[in-house]
Order: structure tokens, then C-alpha cells, then sequence
């Protein structure tokens, strides 16, 4: 189910997100899928974080988890009415006002190239620069948290230089390494558990950004400010 | 204490899982079947919620180190107390010493044995299942393996047992209105249509009228589904948003993958359906080679089927209540 802004009328058929109309789709009876229009930037994101501080007082909400310029909110049962949740869900975001989170800012070493690195030459291929540069683009560059998720304390960070683009691999590798820094499509992150993963690993990180047995797990918040220091460059 | 003397490679400590961190990345876990691990605990005398073992790879045994109360929910399959078969779905008592074995259950993927005073394991971020991709909760973040002891809660009505067992019709025929059976061998399940269904245009029909089968790369992350492969009509590349059990992505290779209760929690790939939360318990029962089909439902339906399910649950707990406090008046 699908709707947007001004079409409440045709609720069953998806209307791409244009630049003014948020998008709802379900995800089984209980969760709805919030997808912010437009562009994929830090004005629809701190939107986004908006709408996650309205839905969070609504009592029959469960969880709310904020994406990438969307948000997946979870009720604590299958509402009675699905097309009102819809309506109130694009009325919060109609009213959500732009708010700023106040983070703190992260350094992270990293160990570009070297053996962890190992989609830095299809990365170059793609992008036509050398190892050196996408390693500089990648360090010079200051990211922002904009959600966490995927894998306990994984950062999802915006404020990939485009030149460095690349997107999610056909074929995950199947053991990318804890700790790989990798890029995903217009995103960036370093890697929290070893398994299967999409993204294309450049360097490697050793930081530890996670412990379930603190009151703060995560070390990543959203709205922290993140920048990548070259502890060494092994091309 | 109770000990393991003998498990396969992933039977692990389970409860109703641990929501609420799925923002910062943490998988909510818990049992794939919670429907049998409330039941279970409610027949034992526990909070519904408290932490059970899930056995997924059998023959599966352990140790009773003290007199304890204990059921095997879930499977279909007679567990045995030390070589007399019991009925599952049962509470019992079973004495210092006895040794409970679980084998392969004939249709159904997973036990559950509750026991009296539940797991006293320690409680991380909200809960006590084991978070195997995080490698925390649970038993030290690990499957069970033989000679692991664990320590039992307390059990305040440990002898508040009819002698013979205390028995409940299990789910699949209590609520056999609401759940319908398979039909030659295929199981239904319910879903709604999700964001990316439209992008599938002919290939989103096939989706509903053909038969999937699990495939042998399924596990309680995700089942993998073998089938004719369909594809979107253009390739997108979504933002990473957050995804729950029971959503229906497609990656490149047109086979769906259905996330199950260690779920990823966010993710990129087309979502053509979710499956509704009610039936989740049944896809968590069906083994590696199951064949099942998707039913389009609705909220409505799903709400039905909820509250159905709620009755049942209530009346087993009232029930049991009233056969305790008949046998605690009369002791």
C-alpha cells in the first residue's frame, strides 16, 4: 500500500517520490515505511529526525528506526485503520520542522589500501582516478551520522565527495573483515560485524564502536560528525 | 542447573527477543516460533517472556541437575524422558538425574523446552536471547554446545502439577480457522504488498501464483526462496532504510529472501511484500525444502487473526491459573 501527499485517493499504487510528495509503503500489517521526497541530503534528513522525535510520543508506537531520508515506524499492534496511519504519519511529516542534531564528532584511523582494501582497483576503474586520489577524496572529505543500522553501531555516513561514488556489489563478498571502511552507493561506513556485505572496502579500521554491556552501545549517534584519519596509506 | 549432553550447531537460548535497538543496528532476535515459547512458559508457570531453549538441529539432550517443571513446545515430535516417550505441548515435572532427549521432529523445525523458574541468564539490552551476529546474550553470545550448564531461575509452584502432565491443543488445531493448513504440501502465508511491488509489474503476479521453496542457504536471519526468479522493471538503488522480520526483499538474482527473526535491520534491496506478523510463526516452523505460497492479505485480516490467537493464549493462561490453584487448595 502506497500513498502520497495529495493522491490519498489511489492508495494502492506506488507514485515514485518527487521532490514534494513523502511516500508510505507497509512492510507486513505493523510497519510503515516513511520515504522523504527529493534529494539525498541533510535538509530532508534533518526532517527525518524531526518526524522521529513526533512519532516517538505517539502511544500506540512500538519502534521508530530512522533510515537514510526515511523512517520505518513500528505500532505496537496491526492498526484498525491502515489508511489513517497513512494520513497521520504524511500529516507529521507535512508539520515536521527541520531540527539539527547537536553530535559529537568522531575520528576514526584508518589503514587505506593494504590487505582489507580489496575493491580499491575496481573503485578506480570506475571512477577513473587514481588509488592515491579516492584515498584523499575519501579522508578529505567530513561526514555526518545520518542513521545507524545494518549491523549493531554501523554508522550509515553522508557526505560522500560523488567522484568516489560506487555502487553495492551484484555479489556480496561473502567475509568482508569487522573494521573494513567501505562505500555504498552516495554512503559510507566502516563495517561492525565480519560476514556478507555489498559494500566495496577501500582501508581498514580497528576502533571498537560497539559493547552491548554499556548504557550506550553505539558509539555512532545520528547526527555525529565523523572524519577519517589516514594512520597509514599502503597502496 | 540443568547440563548439555548432547547439541547440534545452532540451538541457542531464546525469549521474545529484544526490540527497541534496532535503531542503533541490534537484530531484535528472539525465538522464530514465540507463539511456543509463550505457551510453554505459561504451561510452566513463567512470565511469558522468560528465556527458553531453542533446539533447530536435533537429537538435542540434557541433564536435569534438579527437580525441575519443564515442556517441549513447537515441534511435532515425541521428546522422551529418560526413554518414555511424553507428549509435547505438556508440562511434567522431571527429578534430579533424568535425561530429556529431543529427536528430529517428523514435519516441523523447531522445539522449544520451557522449564520451570526459566534460564537465569543475564539479562543484555532488554533481554536474554543470544544475538549470534553480535555474539552477545544468550549463552555468552554462542550456541549451546555439550557440557554447557546453566543455572535455572527460581520456581515458586514447582509442585503444582497434575500428576499425569498438564497438556494444551496445540495452535495448529486449536486455531485452525485462522491458520489454514497446507494444500499438497503447500504452506500458505499471508502478506501485504510492500514499497517496491509495482516495479515487478508481470513478475509481481508471478510472485503471488508461484510456489517457493526454502532453500538450503536459509537460516534464522533469512530464508532464501528457490523458485522462477522475477525481476524489477528498472534497477533501483534504494536509500538504506530499516527492515523487520517478515519483509520480502529481492536481490539482483530475482530470489527473494524472506528476513526472519535475526533479521537484518536495515536494507536496500526492492521489497515486494511483508509478510504479516501473525503468520511469522508459521514460516519459522517450516524446514529447508518446505514449499509455500504467498496469499495477499489485508490489515483487517491480519487484526482477525491476531485477536484470535490472543483468545487462545488468554484462555491457556487463565486455565492453567484455575488447575493450579485447584491442585494448591486440594494439596
Amino acid at each position: 500500500m502506497t500513498v502520497t501527499t495529495n493522491r490519498h485517493a489511489s492508495q494502492r499504487e506506488i507514485v515514485p517520490a518527487t521532490q514534494s510528495r513523502a511516500r508510505v509503503s507497509a512492510i507486513g500489517a505493523r510497519a510503515f515505511l516513511l520515504e522523504a521526497p527529493g534529494d539525498f541530503d541533510l535538509v530532508a534528513q534533518r526532517r527525518i529526525w524531526a518526524l522521529s522525535q513526533t512519532v516517538k510520543g505517539w502511544p500506540d508506537l512500538a519502534e521508530d528506526i530512522p533510515g537514510m531520508t526515511n523512517l520505518l515506524v513500528i505500532f505496537k499492534e496491526t492498526p484498525e485503520d491502515p489508511d489513517a496511519v497513512v494520513v497521520r504519519l504524511l500529516e507529521a511529516w507535512e508539520n515536521a520542522q527541520s531540527i539539527d542534531l547537536k553530535g559529537k564528532i568522531i575520528e576514526i584511523p584508518v589503514h587505506y589500501g593494504g590487505e582489507h582494501a580489496t575493491d580499491l582497483p575496481a573503485l578506480c576503474d570506475l571512477s577513473g582516478l587514481s588509488d592515491r586520489e579516492v584515498v584523499r577524496i575519501h579522508h578529505q572529505a567530513t561526514y555526518r551520522v545520518f542513521a545507524v543500522g545494518s549491523a549493531p553501531g554501523f554508522g550509515y555516513l553522508h557526505g560522500l565527495d560523488p567522484r568516489i561514488y560506487m555502487p553495492r556489489k551484484t555479489m556480496p563478498s561473502l567475509k568482508m573483515a569487522k573494521g573494513c571502511v567501505t562505500i555504498g552507493g552516495m554512503q559510507t561506513g566502516v563495517a561492525m560485524l565480519t560476514g556478507p556485505n555489498g559494500w566495496n572496502s577501500i582501508g581498514f579500521a580497528t576502533l571498537e564502536m560497539f559493547d552491548p554491556n554499556s548504557p550506550t552501545p553505539a558509539m555512532m549517534a545520528p547526527g555525529d560528525t565523523v572524519r577519517f584519519l589516514p594512520a597509514r596509506i599502503e597502496l | 542447573m540443568i547440563e548439555i549432553l548432547e547439541s547440534g550447531p545452532f540451538n541457542t537460548v531464546q525469549d521474545l527477543g529484544r526490540p527497541g535497538y534496532r535503531d542503533i543496528g541490534v537484530t531484535a532476535s528472539g525465538a522464530m516460533d514465540p507463539l511456543a515459547v509463550r505457551i510453554g512458559n505459561i504451561l510452566v508457570g513463567n512470565e511469558e517472556n522468560a528465556a527458553v531453549i531453542e533446539v533447530q538441529t536435533f537429537p538435542f539432550r540434557l541433564r536435569f541437575e534438579q527437580r525441575a517443571v519443564f515442556t517441549v513446545t513447537g515441534a511435532d515430535g515425541n521428546p522422551d524422558l529418560d526413554g518414555s516417550e511424553l507428549f509435547p505441548w505438556c508440562a511434567y515435572a522431571a527429578e534430579a538425574g533424568q535425561v530429556l532427549e529431543l529427536k528430529q521432529p517428523p514435519r516441523l523445525a523447531r522445539a522449544y523446552i520451557a522449564l520451570g523458574g526459566g534460564l537465569d541468564i543475564p539479562v543484555v539490552m532488554g533481554s536474554r536471547s543470544t544475538s549470534l551476529r553480535g555474539g552477545f546474550g544468550g549463552n555468552a553470545g554462542r550456541p549451546l554446545a555439550k557440557g554447557d550448564r546453566i543455572a535455572l531461575g527460581q520456581d515458586a509452584e514447582i509442585t503444582m502439577l497434575p500428576a499425569a502432565g498438564l497438556a494444551v491443543v496445540e495452535p495448529a488445531a486449536a486455531l485452525c480457522d485462522v491458520f489454514p493448513a497446507s494444500v499438497d504440501g503447500v504452506l500458505p502465508i499471508r502478506a501485504l504488498p510492500a514499497g517496491e511491488h509495482e516495479l515487478f509489474a508481470g513478475d509481481g503476479e508471478a510472485f503471488w501464483r508461484q510456489t517457493w521453496r526454502i532453500s538450503s542457504r536459509s537460516d534464522r536471519t533469512g530464508y532464501r526462496l528457490s523458485g522462477e526468479p522475477i525481476t524489477p522493471t528498472a534497477s533501483v538503488e534504494m536509500r538504506s532504510h530499516g527492515v523487520v522480520p517478515g519483509v520480502i526483499q529481492v536481490p539482483p538474482g530475482g530470489e527473494p529472501i524472506v528476513q526472519m527473526s535475526d533479521a537484518n535491520t536495515a536494507g536496500g534491496y526492492p521489497k515486494i511484500a511483508g509478510v504479516i506478523e501473525c503468520d511469522l510463526w508459521r514460516l519459522g516452523q517450516a524446514r529447508i525444502g518446505a514449499r509455500l505460497q504467498f496469499v495477499r492479505s489485508t490489515h483487517a485480516e491480519a487484526r482477525t487473526v491476531e485477536r484470535a490467537v490472543a483468545r487462545y493464549v488468554d484462555d491457556i493462561r487463565q486455565t492453567s491459573r484455575m488447575v493450579k490453584r485447584a491442585l494448591k487448595a486440594m494439596a
